[in-house]
């Protein structure tokens, strides 16, 4: 797909084209699934469980269903579905135990918001409190108790997962790369340590909302703020066994999902409220705080890694044991233990390679995928832990990384080859350290030292990401003429804002060489009107749909050439087009405009040819395959994106309190088809990184109660808290089947914020942080332990 | 309920309130001008802001009776004739919106900025938008959109 043209040739794609969405988004016209009122619609409400765990003894709905303009009430007794991405886990309602704090245990539709809330308040409910398992690794013991006792029993994807019925671990991933044993005995030293990070909520400005509507025949709408349409669909008529035709999902504006909203979530319940209430729709929309605990968040991990390594610095093996706190439910977390599993030992050379990955279950808020699906996560304590051999080797951590970076001819954990256009994350580390000066402070930074009392430090991470997606991922882009030549394009593929729909316009656009304002990408998507796409997620979309789109441009084409070549009275291969019209090539004067053709060609006499123009393209991941299950070899990788990340850092030794003087970061990107849209992603993605790194997570208490489901007590960065400088840099190297060479930016650029800012933090204090988020406290407590250290030295 | 009399987007309405009714959901639920966003529900995104007689106010923890006698501008009054203001323009051109569902609230907390101050500091423009989370952009193409929307833009920077 990779389109050999100069760059200078290139009308849309590189260009920084506004935004197809913008204007809607700017002036309240843009309709997200909150917006929506329907007539008759009913609007829902949860009871949720102030317990991480206990079994529900009784629950008493009479008062609530006896109030007036209540029209469903709903228990998990009532409802025997279980819903379930890769494990089939989850009751729609909590039945008969519950499993974490803020599950929900019953749910009312009333005729207004403020009945169905006093109706919940009416449900009583008894339950009988249970020990929670909440240490991810206690939860391994013999004699821990389970989360799910029926394990054994689900149903799950078994090509790619491994749940151990009669423990708590819903998922197993080995890896097994050369001979790590004796690669440790070839080693000069071993070094060893453990990294930690919370679970941390997505916080996408629109909290989850669904609306559906359950008409006779069990014929079903669902309006709803998912990223994956086709995945609502396909997993709710799983588990309701009903006919997928039977069931349309219509995807409007959505409010940020960074992957909180990949998969299904309340539609199955708002569904089956609706049944009761006799086909009425019913919306429910999450609260913040249940956004918190009745919805998914990032999962917590704890990753040991040991490595062996040569005195010159180069590794020679690792062994990596990965324990994801999965929370009460398997969800995404399953599958983020997978490809975080393969992707574990980051852009290095691993030679010798052993990992254990867990997804274990616990009685705490459910994990899901977020941005970086694990990536995030481990590499926190791989870059951390690269920081710590380097200065324990006294070589430069900068040289040490590029000592170990895979290059071509390199083989990943996986036993994939590398080759030159894979990608060049040598030179993003380069780039980024250059950027930021880094091992050195100039004479401006001294001085700003001294003038504020402060400490400055430099910092840098490198990281990379495939898409984790099923082997067989495809998609679908249909493009129709309009009368007046211009094109609708229809794809399933959503945009809940990274942009992906202006950059497909665009690459459109330049296929069928027609202004992009020509181009309009539907922005609503619905599974009766438009092409299967299997999921909106693991920064696959621009490759794969901007791949479908080049295809369905050139279907297009073929089908236009057919009716020129008619026309025109000449062979197909005579003709070229631009600007709208098709063309003999040596005889340009002689064209057929797009929009003569777009309906069919009629001559003069009043005969037709052709029919109107639509344009299919089709494109499937090709190449990939499941993983071994004993060895983890493989292909999993649609394409690798590489990048880099460096910090300088100013820090008030007094107090802990840190700030980011400059950021830089870099990446592969392939072909940038967008420069504002790719800027946005990146600038953005780095400060979501920061809030992960410096204030975001979940707090429990020790019965399981999460203590910060709100804004006042879980921090978000800030307008105040971004760099006060920002470099971006983007490699290309071509991508061989990207779209124009690209390949995917959305995830990545949140991956190494906090190891670059904890290295800084070392750097310039020598505390060694091993845990995720980085609070001033945490800051001050390490320093004033370190003093004490040196002080009784 | 109460009978209260107020302007939005210019125009003059008599309508009947329950008392506990917010401010934000008497917009969207009651004028269906659902242009104004839920983020939070308790004062701390910004996603809902409106304008009172010119203020910004978190519309969530307003009551709807409050703006009896009251002059309100939501996001589908910032608009002019069919066509985006300055402010619109600017979030556009710069890719200031990935989502947009703080947009509505950003570009009002804007408007009242640029009425106070015509050509703010960067550091005016962070204080101003520091009660406006947004998850997606990472604030800066905002920051530059505001900068541009008070024509303090070097064309270099765009």
């Amino acid at each position: 797909m990779f389109e050999n043209i100069d760059k200078e040739d290139l009308k849309y794609v590189g260009k920084g084209v506004e935004r197809v969405d913008g204007l809607e988004k700017c002036t309240g016209d843009a309709l997200y699934a909150s917006d929506l009122f329907l007539q008759g619609m009913l609007f829902a409400k949860v009871k949720t469980s102030p317990y991480a765990s206990a079994r529900i003894k009784k629950i008493d709905v009479s008062k609530a269903a006896a109030l007036p303009g209540v029209r469903s009430v709903l228990t998990g007794a009532e409802l025997n579905y279980r819903v379930g991405l890769y494990i089939v886990d989850k009751y729609i309602l909590a039945k008969g135990i519950v499993r974490h704090q803020g599950e929900a245990v019953a749910a009312v539709a009333a005729d207004t918001e403020d009945i169905a809330k006093r109706a919940v308040e009416l449900i009583e409910v008894e339950y009988e409190e249970l020990n929670p398992v909440l240490d991810p690794v206690k939860a391994l013991d013999k004699d821990s108790p389970l989360v799910h006792p029926d394990l054994g029993k689900y149903s799950f994807v078994e090509a790619a997962f491994t749940p151990k019925p009669g423990t708590n671990i819903a998922n197993h991933t080995k890896l097994r790369k050369g001979d790590v044993e004796k690669g440790f005995k070839e080693s000069d030293y071993i070094f060893e340590r453990e990294y930690a990070n919370p679970s941390v909520q997505h916080v996408p400005m629109e909290t989850h909302v669904s609306i559906a509507q359950w008409q006779t025949g069990d014929k079903i709408t669902i309006w709803t703020s998912a990223q994956s349409p086709f995945t609502v669909r396909n997993l709710f008529c799983y588990s309701f066994g009903i006919s997928h035709k039977n069931v349309r999902v219509i995807v409007p504006y959505v409010g940020g999902g960074f992957g909180g909203k990949a998969g299904i979530a309340l539609e199955p319940l708002v569904a089956c409220l609706s049944k009761k209430a006799g086909g009425k729709p019913v919306k429910l929309q999450a609260t913040r705080e249940e956004e918190f605990n009745l919805l998914a968040c990032r999962s917590a991990l704890k990753y040991r890694i040991k490595t062996g390594v040569k005195k010159d610095g180069k590794i020679v093996a690792q062994k990596m044991t990965m324990f994801w706190d999965s929370g009460a439910y398997a969800d995404y977390a399953v599958n983020v233990t997978r490809a975080s599993g393969y992707s574990a030992g980051g852009p290095y050379e691993i030679p010798n390679a052993w990992l254990d990955a867990y997804t274990i279950y616990t009685n705490k808020v459910y994990g899901t995928a977020y941005r970086g699906f694990g990536h995030v996560e481990f590499f926190w304590g791989l870059e951390r832990h690269f920081e710590y051999i380097a200065d324990n080797l006294k070589i430069d951590p900068l040289k040490f990384r590029l000592i170990n970076t895979l290059k071509p001819g390199g083989k990943t954990l996986t036993g994939e080859t590398i080759h030159h256009h894979t990608g060049n994350v040598t030179k993003c580390l380069e780039l980024v350290a250059k950027s930021i000066n880094y091992g050195k402070k100039t004479p401006e930074e001294i001085k700003r030292e001294k003038k504020n009392k402060t400490i400055i430090g430099k910092g840098l991470s490198a990281l990379h990401k495939a898409p984790a997606m099923p082997p067989f991922t495809g998609t679908v882009v249909i493009l129709k003429m309009n009368e007046d030549g211009s094109i609708i394009a229809n794809l399933s593929l959503t945009d809940y804002g990274a942009g992906t729909y202006t950059s497909i316009a665009q690459i459109i656009a330049e296929q069928l060489k027609m202004s992009v304002d020509r181009i309009k990408v539907a922005v609503e998507t619905d599974t009766d009107r438009d092409p299967y796409d299997w999921q909106t997620v693991a920064s696959k979309g621009l490759i794969m749909s901007g791949n479908a789109a080049i295809l369905a441009s050139q279907d297009l084409l073929d089908k236009m050439y057919d009716m020129a070549s008619q026309i025109l009275r000449c062979g197909k291969c005579d003709l070229r087009h631009d600007n709208e019209k098709v063309f003999v090539v040596h005889a340009p004067e002689r064209f057929v405009n797009y929009k003569e053709m777009a309906v069919g060609y009629a001559y003069s006499n009043g005969n037709g040819i052709g029919g109107p123009l639509i344009g299919v393209g089709r494109y499937m991941a090709a190449g990939l395959t499941n993983l071994d299950k004993e060895t983890g070899q493989g292909n999993p990788a649609l394409d690798w994106t590489y990048g880099a990340h460096a910090v300088i850092v100013e820090l008030d030794p007094e107090t802990g309190e840190y700030s980011l003087i400059k950021s830089a970061s870099a990446f592969d990107a392939g072909k940038v088809i967008n420069t504002k849209a790719a800027r946005g992603q990146c600038i953005g993605g780095f400060i979501q990184g920061y809030g992960t790194a410096a204030c975001e997570g979940y707090i429990y208490n020790n019965k399981g109660q999460l203590m910060n489901p709100s804004f006042t007590d879980n921090k978000i960065p800030t307008a105040k808290d971004i760099p006060e400088q920002m470099d971006l840099f983007f490699v290309e190297t071509a991508q061989l089947d990207g779209p124009y060479g690209a390949r995917g930016i959305g995830e990545h650029s949140m991956i190494g914020v906090a190891p670059a800012i904890g290295n800084a933090l070392k750097n310039m204090t020598g505390i060694e942080l091993l845990h995720m988020p980085i609070r001033a406290e945490d800051v001050w407590k390490a320093m004033s332990d370190l003093k004490m250290k040196k002080n009784k030295k | 309920m109460k009978t209260i009399t107020f302007k939005i987007n210019g125009s003059k309405y008599s309508k009947d309130v329950e008392e506990h009714k917010t401010l934000l959901r008497f917009l969207r639920e009651d004028l269906h001008l659902t242009g104004t966003k839920e983020g939070c529900g308790a004062g701390e995104c910004g996603a809902c802001i409106v304008l009172v007689n010119g203020a910004p106010v978190n519309s969530c923890l307003m009551l709807a009776v409050e703006i009896d006698g009251s002059e309100v501008t939501t996001i589908e009054g910032v608009s002019k004739n069919g066509q985006p203001n300055s402010l619109q323009k600017a979030f556009e051109k710069h890719h200031a919106v990935q989502c947009g569902f703080c947009t509505p609230g950003m570009i009002l907390t804007a408007t009242d900025l640029l009425k106070r101050k015509p050509k703010p500091t960067e550091a005016e423009i962070k204080e101003a938008i520091e009660g406006n989370f947004c998850r997606c952009t990472g604030y800066v193409q905002i920051i530059e959109a505001i900068k541009d929307a008070s024509g303090q833009l070097k064309s270099t920077e765009e």
